[in-house]
């Protein structure tokens, strides 16, 4: 007993030393998550909100062909527009300066608002116009004042106009509707994720049209049909090494068939959806297979008792309680593919667009695939930019899972 | 540019009928469906009260899947057969106005039908004979797409008036849809093997097609990596560019870095949660950590290479080292946090399958609870937790978002983690994104590192799936 005694202080101070340690992993891990959705939230929630300028733009009919609408140089209304709020500036160097406050993107809005409602030539109107992305940047306070001007994207100049229009009222932060509205654009206060969304909503689309039937349709065969044999086996194998493959592999698959076999347009979502289909599969299989094993058989043989057959069985009894568990297993799966990037990056959907997809065969890139091509951007605001697209992207994951999560409780039934 | 607007039309001819078709299949055997019924429930009343052998819906069923099935297999073995024949009989009049032509020559002039056909404007001056042959191939195809929608209209009507003629009370409806429906579903569950197939296949082609040019060993073997040197033929074979060792490095390299992240925090949470945690704790932070796991992995590209690795970068300055901007550290840190959680669920698993009894044992011993964990649970639960850490291990080493963003491209042969170094992934990315050509050992050698990523990480799923399963045998 005094020998046992001897060593207990030290085997205490052992124990609490390594139940330290776990709990040191657990917190240290979730400190990861937290440093990471912290640090992207605390870049990006600033982009949803833009900085624009109010200018009074005198619609000049001079400059306006009623019958030419569409080629008209708005550009030059605008800086004169701007020109007028500053009068004290003279030199042609400083007034190319200061219509770089403006973003590009103001021309075509008056382009478009003209065509629309011609009537607005000859008029006077108050407009607030989107800022270039480094006004933008400076309003946000992302461009230190106490740099040395040749170290910043804003010259002193520019500096001073900015707090003047502070000053005058005429420089406000508004929601940015641009980012949800507007396709790719070079120019970071014109870029939007309306066309990554669409391509990743097609994308998915085809992935759950083709994932979901075909996945279930294998779960059931070889859950209920298959006899146990070599091939059966051979699928289950296959089923399970599917799942663990690098992604990539997949785009590789969809290069080799996909578009140079089967000539398949390349950038569609069609393919992209194509590709993920073969990779969420097994996800599904797997998923809906253990909810098929969960339903009792009891029911089954309920069902066979009075005379169902097989099919009868599995259509109307065997198929109604086991869908949760496999809509839950869908979900997740289909969160799986839309957070995915390298297999569509292989089949070019990695191409820059500006147009928003309309149909499966367009052009398209996805949610991640914008993602990872804004934050290649060097420019300060896409930085922003692409945060705020991550905070977009996982805000939908987070429905998704919370949908599978509810389901999963609502219907998760125990026998 | 006239192509482009012979083009147009042809891309909406080429595309729209098929589907068009497939959609008036499927309400022709809609149709079928119903009137299947009809006639089933006619027989059933009509000359006296006669006992079907089936519901009235099976016959309709009968009659939908007779009417659809035949005519949708036309569709499809039309549309795969007619591409390559069209082609070929469009070539005919241009390969005879030009004798001897290289297959080099001729794939290439194929290619440029092709592109015209679909309207993509070369830029190149057309020839006059090549638009002849596209005109030819559109007119063809056009011809084409109208016989087969009379062909599989008819096979559809025809088909569905046959089974609907013959329906009587002794037809055993219900057996024969069953039966097809089996014989779907048996289908669908071989598109796993032939998913397998297919990559195997399609990485096998293109990296055999590599070693015709690069030798083999010299591949697997070669200790400098830098495929962007290998511009033309001559070079490529004797330069000794494409050696697969640097990348290797660099991919074990970030991957042992991530691992160095992973089991210790990932190991030490499973034992918490399944040894320490209460069970209201327990159900707080699993799914917390599961988090980690459903984070998309460009975000922690996004993550790794905008945060961490500026961040390593100043810790270097302040304690004097030179970190490169892209060192394989902050992949590889980042690469272990997304780890966690498949470490930590997975080893938590095979933790709970150990039986009580031997907890119960050390404890009645007067082990503490440390001593039991280290001495009886983990020795235990070895295998399957080594079955984890090799799945781990193949996540890892496919992982590509991470290092595409982070990482960098230069192969160096390095184990220095402040240092750049590539991976395989990173490697097939950069090679494929962008334009290609299939014939250059650059694009091909891509192919070969996908099969390598293939093979190595089939090797150590089956490795890992085969120890999991048989340590789950052995305690049930």
């Amino acid at each position: 007993m005094d020998r046992v005694n001897v060593g207990l202080a030290k085997r205490y101070r052992k124990e609490r030393r390594f139940r330290l340690f776990g709990l040191a992993a657990i917190i240290a891990s979730l400190l990861f998550l937290v440093l990471l959705l912290g640090s992207i939230t605390s870049k990006g929630w600033t982009a949803f909100q833009q900085t624009q300028i109010l200018l009074d733009v005198y619609f000049d009919p001079l400059a306006l062909d009623v019958k030419n609408l569409a080629t008209a140089n708005y550009a030059s209304l605008v800086n004169h527009a701007v020109q007028v709020l500053f009068p004290q500036v003279e030199s042609r160097e400083d007034k190319r300066r200061l219509g770089k406050l403006i973003s590009s993107g103001a021309a075509f809005d008056l382009q478009k608002m003209v065509i629309n409602n011609p009537e607005l030539i000859g008029t006077n109107q108050a407009l607030w116009v989107v800022a270039k992305d480094e006004v933008d940047m400076f309003a946000k306070g992302y461009i230190p004042r106490n740099v040395p001007e040749s170290e910043r994207r804003v010259s002193d100049k520019q500096i001073a106009w900015i707090d003047q229009l502070a000053a005058a009222g005429r420089l406000k932060k508004r929601f940015n509707t641009t980012f949800f509205q507007a396709g790719d654009s070079r120019e970071p206060e014109l870029a939007g994720i309306r066309g990554a969304v669409m391509g990743s909503m097609f994308t998915l689309i085809v992935t759950l049209a083709l994932a979901f039937p075909i996945g279930v349709a294998a779960a059931v065969y070889l859950e209920e049909f298959a006899p146990k044999n070599r091939w059966t086996d051979l699928i289950e194998v296959n089923v399970n090494n599917l799942a663990a493959i690098p992604s990539i592999v997949f785009g590789l698959l969809g290069l080799a068939v996909f578009l140079n076999f089967m000539n398949l347009p390349r950038s569609a979502s069609l393919v992209g959806g194509l590709v993920l289909t073969l990779m969420t599969l097994p996800t599904i299989i797997i998923a809906s297979r253990a909810s098929l094993k969960s339903v009792p058989p009891s029911i089954r043989e309920a069902a066979l008792g009075i005379g169902a057959s097989k099919m009868q069985t599995i259509s109307h009894h065997i198929l109604p309680l086991a869908l949760p568990g496999m809509m839950t297993g869908t979900i997740i799966g289909m969160a799986r593919a839309l957070g995915e990037t390298a297999p569509l990056l292989m089949i070019g959907m990695v191409a820059f667009i500006v147009d928003v997809p309309h149909s499966f065969s367009d052009p398209a890139t996805v949610l991640p695939v914008q993602i990872y091509l804004w934050a290649d951007s060097p420019e300060r605001a896409f930085v922003e930019r692409t945060s705020a697209a991550i905070m977009v992207l996982l805000f939908i994951l987070l429905l998704m899972n919370g949908a599978a999560v509810f389901l999963r409780n609502k219907f998760e039934r125990r026998w | 540019m006239g192509s482009g607007e012979i083009g147009s039309p042809c891309i909406t001819g080429a595309t729209m009928p098929p589907l068009l078709l497939v959609t008036l299949v499927f309400t022709l055997s809609a149709l079928a469906y119903w009137q299947g019924r009809r006639r089933a429930f006619a027989l059933m009343v009509r000359p006296a009260a006669v006992k079907m052998h089936s519901r009235p819906g099976y016959y309709g069923m009968l009659t939908a899947l007779w009417c659809a099935l035949p005519a949708l297999a036309i569709v499809i073995v039309w549309q795969l057969a007619a591409e390559p024949l069209l082609t070929s009989l469009a070539m005919k009049g241009l390969t005879a106005a030009r004798d001897h032509l290289s297959p080099d020559q001729q794939g290439l002039l194929i290619n440029d039908l092709r592109n015209l056909v679909a309207g993509n404007a070369t830029g190149r001056e057309i020839d006059p004979l090549l638009q002849a042959a596209a005109d030819r191939y559109i007119g063809m195809h056009q011809v084409s797409n109208m016989a087969l929608a009379v062909v599989a209209l008819a096979t559809a009507v025809i088909a569905a008036y046959l089974v609907q003629a013959r329906i009587n009370p002794e037809l055993r409806a219900r057996n024969q849809v069953e039966r097809a429906i089996e014989i779907l579903l048996s289908l669908c569950s071989t598109l796993a093997v032939f998913i397998t197939i297919g990559i195997v296949l399609s990485v096998l082609f293109e990296s055999l097609r590599f070693f015709q040019k690069i030798p083999f060993f010299d591949f697997l073997f070669g200790l400098q990596w830098s495929p962007q040197m290998a511009m033309r033929a001559d070079q490529a074979g004797s330069s000794g560019s494409f050696g697969a060792i640097p990348v290797l490095a660099g991919t074990f390299l970030i991957s042992g870095i991530a691992m160095a992240i992973a089991v210790p925090l990932g190991l030490m949470s499973a034992v918490y949660l399944s040894e320490y945690a209460g069970p209201k704790s327990r159900t707080i932070i699993k799914p917390l950590l599961e988090i980690l796991a459903g984070i998309p992995t460009v975000v922690y590209g996004f993550f790794a290479a905008l945060i961490v690795a500026p961040w390593i970068r100043n810790a270097g300055l302040t304690f004097g080292l030179s970190v490169s901007s892209e060192s394989a550290l902050a992949a590889g840190l980042v690469m272990g946090i997304m780890i966690i959680p498949f470490v930590s669920s997975l080893s938590d698993d095979v933790i709970n399958a150990v039986p009580q009894s031997l907890r119960d044992g050390s404890y009645a011993l007067g082990a503490t609870r440390s001593e039991t964990i280290k001495q009886v649970i983990l020795p235990a639960a070895l295998p399957g937790i080594v079955g984890s850490i090799l799945l781990a291990v193949s996540r890892a080493i496919g992982e590509t978002m991470i290092v595409v963003m982070a990482a960098g491209l230069a192969a160096n042969l390095t184990l220095n983690p402040l240092q750049a170094v590539t991976t395989v992934t990173v490697q097939i990315v950069t090679l494929l994104v962008g334009d290609q050509e299939f014939d250059s050992p650059k694009t091909l050698a891509a192919f070969a590192l996908g099969m390598l990523l293939f093979v190595v990480t089939l090797v150590l799923n089956v490795i890992a799936l085969y120890v999991v399963r048989k340590y789950r045998e052995e305690y049930e």
